[in-house]
């Protein structure tokens, strides 16, 4: 078992965003987060990537309660990769930089050896002729895709993707989902957070429907998604098929 | 026709070259003839308020006497050189004060944006400092500094010049402070969560991703800032030191003549240009990177 | 269309050129400088900018040894007393004489002045004449080095020991230029507002002398200055230097305030006052 939330609870002010919630991921697996907008997903992915301190419950990685004040979040954090629903790349820096800075800085690895490891991946994912242009030249898909590189070159024991193609054209959006599901062959461990209820069909071993900051719903995408035992997870779903999404 | 694509469907039908057709034609050639004759129009009406005023001007009774008082070649010429020497006061003035006010103000930001509650003591220092000299009068910094503190009589007090410019590090110090505070601040919190889910410390972050972000954010109204202390620079001269305005000060009382306060304003403008348009620049190629990807 | 925007274009710039004739300075009428019209000077009757009232200007602070308490209208201090001298001949008594404040490079800048005469040590320059009227001289002038005990040219003797020096004086003095046409030291010459801060720059030692008339460094190194030291007063050069009061250019007042202090001088009231007033001015070294 990789990843696992055990009864996480994260209020901001009088809200409670997380209640008592409770997940198991585990390693090699793509777990898909489903739910309407305020339901705790991107709450949890940063509860997750300690961005967010918690204010009840534990979260392991590895076995290891990464929620002790004790561990150096920072560290963890080297562990675990985020990508973002806008990307975030550093526009001061070329696309090479932004993949090459972390590895550099922080596992201090050698900077002949990061390059050609950046490249490699570049041209793995057909940008490698980007390298060296600044991010507001490539179109949302490609920064998306760069974004994603950068998050893999440390390596990570798991990948968190927080939304990643609801900012993106509809014709870009494949090709962001082409490469997910490339990683997932390689054997990633996955928590995606997402609307594309198709792209969670083909790619998750587990989805979970999160309502009121709880898990209301878990299981193979089949049951969840085909034939879900929730009355909200029906209504949730209607509405989705209706916008076209499913 | 030659040449015909469809709007709106993806098979594009292109020709090598294509002819306009004689309604465009028609169209190019009349925007010709419109914008010719504007150019013509802006151009008369241009000379003829130009010559009105130049005759309404040269023509007015006092004309003789101001040109005489403000205008003087004689007094111009005799004065430029003290008023040049003077004018590298400023410039030296300015190079050394500006770098070390831009620093002092980058480290007096960065140590407000500083967490921790072991960091309070400096915190506390840092905003006090910011909200005392941004309200204290320049000129009442430079006598503080450049004649109360001779005053005391301490060991090692350095020169008046280094006195002065202190008091201009100090009191544009704060500004800058702000400045670099907001540009900090105006960077969007996702790139910090980028940075940090990458793995990098709070340190590496502001180094590698915030204060790059940062600066190019605020380059404008620092480069501002630096064309007003180019001006302040000046005012050391209060304790002693011959600067542009000081000098011509002396000239306008031996002469009884204003000429060298222009020559002085002339030389101050041609000093601000290149700033002034260094700033321009930033400005247009900050804004382009500004949006990109965020 | 476009020649609706011409004629709009015309018409205004035709307004234009109205407004700016209409506006322009009429040029006063200035009276050539020595004619007062031959009018003769009837005591209390002057053309004064107060009728009835003879309006005296001078700078804040007034300093000692010219005036006392840097209050100008309590009669003491050498220029204070000139003042109401000169106003008591021309026929204006204590109670019809006002006192103005007005800064040293206000009252010799061209310009009209907001006042009848100003007395505020004013040696007379023939640039200075361009911009302004002044009587006859009142005081004979002699610049003078102060310093401080025990710096390096206390002891100077002559101008070429003050070669190496790290002089001031107040801006637009003739003190200045003294400096700078006179000793000439191979330091560039510091410059002030006003002679306060230049005894605040000496006494700091961040220069070595100050430049000032005779009376005031006296005055100085008396009164004001811890340790302070008279090094010596400057030779005259060419035409001597004297104080003068200043007029507006032109102004119908100058032959009249000239006549009274010639009076003054000649039945010896000035001298009188001097002894009175600046006694202890005597006995300075000079400088070779």
């Amino acid at each position: 078992m990789l990843l696992s939330c055990e009864n996480v609870r994260k209020t901001f002010g009088t809200t409670v965003v997380l209640d008592d919630l409770s997940l198991r991921v585990d390693e090699h697996q793509v777990v898909a987060l489903i739910g309407a907008s305020g339901s705790g997903k991107s709450t949890l992915l940063r509860c997750v990537n300690l961005l967010t301190d918690i204010d009840d419950g534990t979260i392991r990685l590895d076995g290891e309660d990464i929620t002790d004040p004790r561990v150096d979040p920072d560290e963890v954090r080297q562990r675990i990769g985020m990508v973002f629903q806008s990307y975030n790349l550093f526009p001061h820096m070329t696309v090479l930089r932004n993949i090459t800075l972390a590895p550099e800085r922080v596992h201090r690895r050698p900077a002949a050896e990061i390059r050609e490891q950046a490249m490699e991946w570049l041209g793995r994912v057909g940008l490698a002729d980007k390298a060296d242009s600044y991010p507001d030249r490539l179109s949302g898909g490609q920064q998306q895709r760069v974004a994603i590189v950068r998050s893999l070159v440390n390596s990570p024991r798991l990948l968190l993707l927080d939304e990643v193609t609801s900012a993106l054209d509809p014709e870009l959006v494949g090709e962001v989902l082409t490469m997910i599901r490339g990683l997932k062959d390689e054997g990633m461990t996955m928590v995606l957070a997402t609307h594309e209820m198709g792209f969670a069909r083909q790619v998750a071993d587990q989805v979970v429907f999160l309502d009121g900051g709880r898990v209301l719903e878990a299981g193979p995408p089949e049951r969840v998604l085909g034939d879900p035992t929730e009355p909200r997870t029906r209504q949730f779903l209607a509405r989705i098929i209706e916008a076209g999404r499913l | 026709m030659a040449g015909r694509h469809w709007r709106g469907s993806r098979a594009v039908v292109t020709t090598p070259f294509h002819q306009p057709s004689e309604i465009q034609r028609g169209r190019i050639a009349y925007r010709r003839r419109q914008t010719i004759r504007s150019v013509l129009l802006a151009a008369l009406s241009t000379g003829i308020v130009g010559v009105l005023l130049a005759v309404a001007v040269t023509g007015a009774p006092g004309w003789e006497r101001v040109k005489q008082s403000f205008f003087s070649p004689e007094v111009a010429w005799r004065y430029l050189p003290e008023i040049l020497d003077g004018l590298w006061l400023n410039v030296r003035l300015l190079v050394v004060c500006a770098g070390l006010a831009l620093a002092l103000g980058l480290l007096i930001a960065t140590l407000r944006t500083l967490r921790g509650p072991v960091f309070f003591p400096v915190r506390a220092l840092a905003t006090g400092y910011t909200y005392t000299f941004r309200g204290l009068p320049l000129i009442i910094v430079i006598y503080l500094m450049a004649f109360g503190i001779p005053g005391l009589r301490l060991q090692g007090t350095p020169g008046v010049l280094v006195l002065g410019g202190a008091a201009l590090v100090i009191t544009y110090g704060a500004y800058l402070a702000e400045v670099f505070r907001a540009g900090i601040e105006s960077v969007h919190p996702s790139q910090l969560a980028a940075a940090r889910s990458l793995g990098l410390t709070y340190r590496q972050t502001m180094r590698h991703v915030v204060l790059p972000q940062a600066i190019r954010r605020v380059a404008p109204p620092l480069l501002n800032d630096t064309v007003a202390l180019q001006k302040d620079v000046g005012l050391v001269s209060l304790a002693g030191p011959i600067d542009a305005v000081r000098a011509a000060q002396i000239g306008v009382a031996q002469d009884a003549n204003y000429t060298p306060y222009i020559v002085a304003g002339v030389l101050f403008v041609l000093l601000a240009l290149p700033l002034i348009g260094v700033t321009d620049w930033v400005t247009l190629r900050a804004a382009r990177r500004q949006s990109a990807g965020s | 269309m476009a020649s609706r925007n011409i004629l709009a274009a015309l018409s205004s710039a035709a307004i234009l050129v109205t407004a700016l004739a209409g506006c322009a300075p009429a040029d006063e009428a200035s009276p050539s400088p020595s004619a007062s019209s031959g009018a003769s000077c009837a005591p209390g009757g002057l053309d004064t900018r107060q009728a009835g009232k003879l309006t005296i200007g001078t700078d804040n602070p007034a300093y000692e040894p010219w005036f006392s308490d840097n209050k100008p209208d309590n009669g003491k201090g050498f220029e204070s007393a000139v003042a109401y001298q000169v106003a008591d001949r021309l026929g204006y008594p204590a109670q019809n004489v006002v006192w103005t404040q007005v800064t040293f490079n206000n009252a010799i800048a061209p310009g009209p002045k907001a006042f009848d005469f100003d007395i505020n040590q004013f040696s007379i320059t023939p640039e200075r004449r361009k911009a302004v009227d002044f009587s006859s001289p009142y005081y004979l002038v002699r610049q003078t080095v102060i310093g401080i005990k025990g710096s390096k040219i206390a002891g100077a003797k002559s101008i070429a020991e003050l070669a190496s020096a790290k002089l001031g004086a107040q801006v637009g003095t003739t003190s200045y230029q003294a400096i700078t046409e006179l000793i000439k030291p191979s330091t560039q010459p510091q410059v002030f507002n006003n002679n306060d801060d230049a005894k605040a720059a000496l006494e700091n030692k961040q220069i070595d002398g100050i430049v000032v008339d005779l009376p005031t460094a006296f005055y100085m190194t008396a009164a004001e200055l811890d340790n302070g030291v008279i090094v010596g007063q400057l030779p005259q050069v060419g035409v001597p230097e004297t104080f003068g009061l200043v007029l507006d250019l032109g102004s119908p007042l100058t032959r009249c305030v000239s006549e009274a202090v010639d009076k003054l001088r000649e039945d010896g009231t000035l001298t009188a006052l001097e002894k009175q007033w600046l006694a202890a001015t005597g006995g300075a070294p000079e400088l070779s």
